[in-house]
């Protein structure tokens, strides 16, 4: 983010602070709302001892007041940063979504034959044509053509993508561009519901609710406060009595009562505690991760099994060829000759990693297939074999089966040595590809599934935090296990159908699980909604990105680890300054009591451990510490608390040490240090 | 001192001993397995069962289990009241006691039906033998099993996946009251009187003492039996005024040493039910662990501060401060019992706590004040402790980046509502009524210290009083209208509450799904999480009352010490 833009944020933030300042939206938070009323009372208390009523000099109720008022604006301010970068990128969303004319078909057959309308005005089930150039006017289906998008709007990707009918790569969103060629859409969402309206009022935190666990701790903080804000008006009674009996001292003022008050309530987090929900909800959409509600993100965080699929989570999406295994009687360079020959016109992945494996074994160079009046035979979803003509000689080379049937149908004989060498490479995670010439078996190509690197320490990791991996692939199980084993994955679904992907995930929350998974396609859609966190790819079809709670607009199949690293560290954020700020409590008793009760017992001065200096500079102290710890720790609220992969004890001791052992220690040594200040400077 | 510490270890060491196989037996009572006693009293309890009409699938509701409790205890309140009402005209009244002002008939049957016993009364000069029997020892038991019975429920809730229902409050309380109270009550009792304990109906005695022929009245009554169930069910209100301070409630070193036992046995066995019933007994075991380390670091100060820092005197024998203590009990066993009575809510006494050194008596308000969890009430101190733990769950478990969840139950909006419900209203209450009295007029001339100990002898009465604890500071006349009125319906509230809400807190529970455990899943039953219970305990009583202490015992020390 430009410096401009931050700067922009950060002056609409203070404005939007003194906004804030209206009952109507400091009732939302029961914390702040007791330093808002405290504010408002020492004012009064100011105002009031003009007309003679003095509960402290009038100079210190002035202090006091202004540090509260101070206090509810950091707090204001904390939400408003929070807010503001969302706002902002709501604000480039919005340039996005424009209303554009509409070609509105009459019929999908005839293209010519169309009204022009206003995009705003699609209902369901329009169908518009849209052409090179222009902007598509809402989400939809395509159901004719073909053309690459521009997508940059919402992903920020500059890259264009394809967009094409049929199959998993047919949604389209509206604001996004046509580069080439033409598309004919079918809509799905109507204006003021599109995936970018969604999308903005999401950024913008418009749509935020409160979800449980905020509200849960909602609770405790309101408890809290409950019970400080009882502990410090019995006080008036109470020092009353004591003072009587004591025959010396005086009651505590109001103004005193309402300052103990705002410094025990838990302020810090209750200032904090709805940026930190934004914060996290923004950390999302950074990840380029559009959460449709903040309980997903939170859902992320308790997620302990993970679905990853196979392909380009945990192996680099192409197999390569890694070894040629000739049978008896032919020798390798003849099958790596054979194998490269039938590959050379093969633009596949698979393909060339066979012409570079024989090109580095036996330096075989690439050759002119047009030369050699070769023709090559493409690959078939019916033959399942790919190879060539040449001078006479058919080279195959394709599944085990296939290329069986193929040497078999020439009375060829398919030799019990390389059905043993398919099994063996099968049994080791590969995938076999059988080379045949004419009618007779060469031998067998290794294709391996390359493990991306780092994957299995990453799993290793989570297993640490008690996530649970789960590979899915089409893959047979032989293979699968092997790659299972290598990656390092806890189990596997292998030949993994959408049906039997449901039924894992139902098997799985039966047994007390969350369980979180990507997907794309349509067949998707089923176990995508009964995930708990299911992450739906944007380059997927409408129907997943509706059975998703999340959509994520890279399309990355890693995505999952980030998103539950996002959602612990928004609970871990909370957890965090709620310990803070009750242990921050401690230290403010011991700077206070001692010097707000020393009129009436002297002796209780031997407590003033701090060695502050007198009643006013401890109590002023107390709460300007108060009130600027709310601005220290909005980075930090902001930016959520380090995470580290590490079980749950390790965790819980580390964040204690920090914010637990840290927010018993703080506050003794600022609140010292401010009295020092105080003192120095002669103000008090 | 030495002799001291021997005697409290061998104390902890018998208490452990009795308290695991008592903790198995009052588990399987619970779980309606047979034991040991089912032979005898089954065939009762089917019996009784057959009468009130209770099947064996009757199962309640929260709501239900709530209404059935509520009715109850009502019924109990009326009962006790109208018997002291009525006493002059019942029998058993040998004495012939009137009966006493209705604002102290309402305070004490308000004080035994929430198990807190709070005496306003003395028992020898005002209560018939047959309201201290009928009325007030039949409510030490009825109290002390509905504790127990609404623990269970709540545990039944930790247990239940997707249930709608908590139990039978009828079957538990009649489980509870036939299997584990009564018969233990029998046989302390029995061990009571062989020691010289009375039982009796015959009227007070008369002795002519040596000392120039004054005829003593010496009290008398069927006081054992009423003993017996006073320390076992947690009540503590003494058969005599002076509690167990007096020779004939606690005559010699074997009922002290009985009496303290009890005070804790079934508090600290119901602990070892817990770990059982939830299917884990590390948690139950943590649980215990944590209840003994704040005991043993309360009795450690009370004994320490009692022994060392008591007024010295020129020429008196420098065996810690005497005051207020009985020669046959000692410094030792005073600052046991002291700790056990406000520990566990069970308030019967052997020394004056009035007389304690000022950090002692702060101790023993701390322990009720955080909320009387270190063993506490019977059922009732677990459920509190509970709740704690949810609370130390919901805060701990936040910071390992989960949703917190405790036994596989996720810790949600409503049942952070019913912690609140549970942690909140004792100390509020405390606050609150002492605020009020105070404000009184006639506060000072309920005193019989002035300044900073005035002040803890008015904290503590509703210290007592708020946390259902019952044990009296001593110098403070509490019979008047406004201590009674205001403080019996302190006690009421303070019970209730958060019964109603431990009991919602059940049902809502119940009805969850039980969350897998993991090694994301934060333990509560490791060292580390002990710890950070213990500290959350100590913390939220410390900020609740840590002002209120310092105008109290703390300057009552600052200002006495030399």
């Amino acid at each position: 983010m430009d410096n401009n833009l931050n700067k922009n944020i950060f002056t609409d933030a203070i404005k939007q602070s003194f906004a804030k300042l209206t009952p109507r939206i400091q009732v939302k938070n029961p914390v702040m709302l007791v330093v808002y009323v405290g504010a408002i009372m020492t004012t009064m208390l100011f105002f009031l001892s003009f007309a003679g009523i003095n509960d402290e000099t009038a100079g210190y109720t002035l202090a006091i007041a202004l540090i509260l008022w101070f206090t509810v604006l950091f707090a204001n301010f904390a939400e408003a940063i929070a807010e503001g970068r969302g706002r902002a990128q709501a604000d480039s969303l919005r340039s996005a979504r424009k209303d554009v004319t509409a070609r509105k078909l009459k019929s999908t057959s005839n293209l010519a034959n169309f009204t022009e309308v206003l995009s705003n005005t699609l209902k369901k089930g329009d169908v518009v044509y849209v052409k090179s150039g222009e902007q598509i006017p809402m989400d939809g289906d395509v159901i004719d053509g073909a053309a690459s998008v521009d997508e940059s709007a919402i992903t920020g990707e500059s890259a264009p993508v394809i967009r094409e009918s049929g199959g998993d790569r047919s949604a389209v969103t509206g604001g996004t561009t046509l580069l080439s060629d033409w598309l004919v859409i079918r809509v799905t969402a109507e204006a003021g519901e599109s995936f970018l309206d969604k999308m903005i009022a999401m950024v913008e935190g418009a749509s935020r609710k409160k979800t449980p666990n905020e509200i849960a701790l909602q609770i405790l903080l309101v408890t809290l406060t409950i019970i400080f804000l009882v502990v410090t008006a019995t006080l008036l009674p109470f020092s009353y009595f004591a003072s009587e009996q004591a025959n010396a001292g005086a009651p505590i003022s109001v103004t005193n009562v309402i300052a103990l008050l705002v410094c025990l309530a838990p302020t810090t987090i209750g200032a904090l505690l709805s940026s930190i929900g934004i914060a996290g909800m923004s950390r999302l959409n950074q990840a380029n991760v559009l959460a449709m509600s903040g309980r997903a993100i939170e859902a992320a965080g308790d997620v302990d099994v993970l679905l990853l699929d196979k392909t380009g989570t945990i192996t680099l999406g192409n197999r390569q060829a890694s070894v040629f295994i000739p049978l008896t009687g032919v020798t390798e360079k003849e099958l790596a000759d054979a194998a490269q020959l039938s590959s050379l016109a093969d633009e596949t992945a698979e393909g060339r990693s066979i012409v570079v494996l024989a090109k580095k074994r036996f330096d075989i160079r690439g050759r002119d297939l047009t030369k050699l009046d070769a023709t090559f035979v493409a690959f078939t979803a019916k033959t399942r074999m790919s190879g060539i003509d040449y001078q006479g000689n058919e080279i195959r080379k394709g599944a085990a089966e296939a290329v069986k049937t193929f040497v078999e149908e020439k009375n060829g004989d398919y030799p019990e040595e390389c059905n043993q060498i398919v099994k063996k490479v099968a049994g080791d995670g590969g995938t076999p590809l059988v080379v045949a010439r004419n009618n007779v078996i060469l031998g067998v190509i290794y294709l391996k599934d390359i493990v991306k690197n780092g994957v299995k320490e990453r799993f290793e990791d989570l297993r640490k935090m008690g996530i649970k991996t789960i590979m899915i692939t089409g893959d047979n199980p032989m293979t699968a296990a092997a790659i299972a084993a290598e990656a390092g994955v806890d189990d596997f679904l292998a030949e993994a159908t959408p049906e039997a992907k449901l039924k894992l995930i139902r098997d799985y929350q039966a047994k007390g699980h969350l369980v979180a998974m990507t997907g794309d396609g349509t067949n998707d859609a089923p176990a995508l909604a009964q995930a708990d966190v299911a992450v739906a790819m944007n380059t997927g079809t409408q129907a997943a990105k509706e059975a998703g709670n999340m959509v994520d607009l890279d399309s990355s199949p890693t995505k999952l680890i980030d998103i539950v690293r996002i959602g612990k560290q928004l609970l871990m954020t909370r957890g965090a300054l709620t310990t803070f700020s009750v242990s921050n409590d401690l230290a403010k008793y011991f700077a206070i009591i001692p010097v707000l009760f020393f009129g009436i017992y002297p002796q209780l001065a031997a407590l003033n451990i701090m060695g502050l200096t007198s009643a006013t500079s401890a109590i002023l102290s107390a709460i300007i510490y108060n009130a600027l710890i709310i601005i220290a720790l909005i980075p930090l609220a902001l930016k959520g608390v380090r995470y580290h992969e590490m079980a749950a004890g390790k965790l819980l001791k580390r964040n204690m040490l920090i914010y637990g052992l840290g927010g018993l220690m703080a506050p003794f040594v600022a609140i010292k240090l401010i009295d020092m200040l105080l003192t120095a400077s002669g103000l008090v | 001192m030495t002799q001291i510490v021997i005697q409290d270890t061998l104390f902890l060491i018998i208490l452990v001993a009795l308290s695991v196989p008592l903790g198995s037996y009052i588990y399987k009572v619970m779980a309606g397995k047979a034991v040991f006693l089912s032979r005898v009293i089954a065939p009762i309890e089917g019996g009784i069962y057959k009468l009130m009409s209770i099947a064996d699938e009757d199962e309640m509701s929260p709501k239900d289990y709530i209404f059935a409790v509520i009715v109850f205890s009502i019924f109990g309140l009326i009962l006790v009241f109208g018997i002291q009402m009525l006493q002059f005209f019942l029998p058993f009244n040998p004495e012939n006691f009137h009966a006493p002002s209705w604002d102290l008939a309402f305070n004490t049957a308000a004080s035994f039906v929430s198990n807190t016993n709070w005496q306003a009364y003395s028992g020898e000069s005002s209560l018939s033998y047959f309201t201290q029997a009928v009325g007030l020892c039949v409510q030490n038991f009825l109290s002390a099993a509905t504790g127990i019975a609404v623990l269970f429920a709540l545990i039944r809730g930790f247990v239940a996946t997707k249930k709608t229902t908590i139990g039978n409050f009828w079957k538990d309380l009649i489980r509870v009251l036939l299997y584990v109270l009564i018969p233990l009550s029998l046989v302390l009792a029995l061990l009571l009187v062989s020691q010289g304990v009375v039982q009796t109906l015959s009227p007070y005695g008369e002795v002519v003492s040596l000392e120039s022929g004054t005829v003593q009245t010496i009290p008398l009554g069927p006081a054992a039996s009423q003993i017996a169930i006073k320390q076992l069910g947690t009540n503590g209100g003494g058969f005599f005024g002076l509690n167990s301070a007096f020779p004939l409630e606690n005559p010699t070193a074997l009922t002290n040493f009985l009496q303290l036992l009890s005070i804790l046995l079934i508090p600290a066995a119901l602990c070892v039910s817990f770990g059982k019933a939830v299917k884990d007994s590390n948690q139950g075991r943590a649980i215990y662990a944590v209840m003994l380390i704040l005991f043993v670091a309360a009795l450690a100060a009370v004994t320490i501060n009692e022994y060392y820092a008591g007024p010295t005197f020129q020429g008196v024998m420098a065996s810690g401060s005497m005051e207020g203590k009985e020669i046959i009990h000692g410094v030792g066993t005073s600052a046991l019992w002291g700790t056990a009575t406000t520990a566990a809510s069970n308030g019967s006494v052997n020394a004056m706590h009035d007389s304690f050194t000022p950090l002692s008596g702060m101790v023993l308000m701390f322990l009720m004040q955080i909320g009387e969890v270190v063993f506490g009430g019977v059922g009732s101190g677990l459920y509190g402790m509970i709740a704690f733990v949810i609370l130390t769950v919901f805060i701990a478990g936040l910071m390992v980046g989960r949703t917190p969840e405790y036994l596989g139950k996720k810790i949600e909006p409503f049942d952070m509502k019913m912690i609140a419900l549970i942690v909140l209203v004792p100390p509020v209450f405390t606050l609150l009524g002492t605020a009020f009295a105070v404000l009184m007029p006639q506060a000072s001339s309920w005193l019989s210290n002035s300044g900073a100990h005035g002040f803890s002898e008015l904290l503590y009465a509703f210290t007592s009083m708020g946390n259902n604890n019952g044990s009296a500071f001593g110098g403070f006349s509490a019979n008047s209208i406004f201590t009674n009125m205001v403080g019996g319906m302190i006690m009421l509230m303070v019970r209730f509450v958060p019964m109603i809400a431990v009991i919602l807190l059940a049902g809502n529970l119940s009805n969850k799904k039980t969350v897998a455990a993991s090694d994301g899943t934060l333990s509560t039953s490791d060292l580390l999480f002990m710890g950070l219970l213990i500290a959350i305990i100590v913390l939220i009583g410390a900020l609740s009352f840590l002002p209120a202490l310092a105008l109290g015992p703390i300057a009552d020390f600052f200002t006495t010490i030399k």
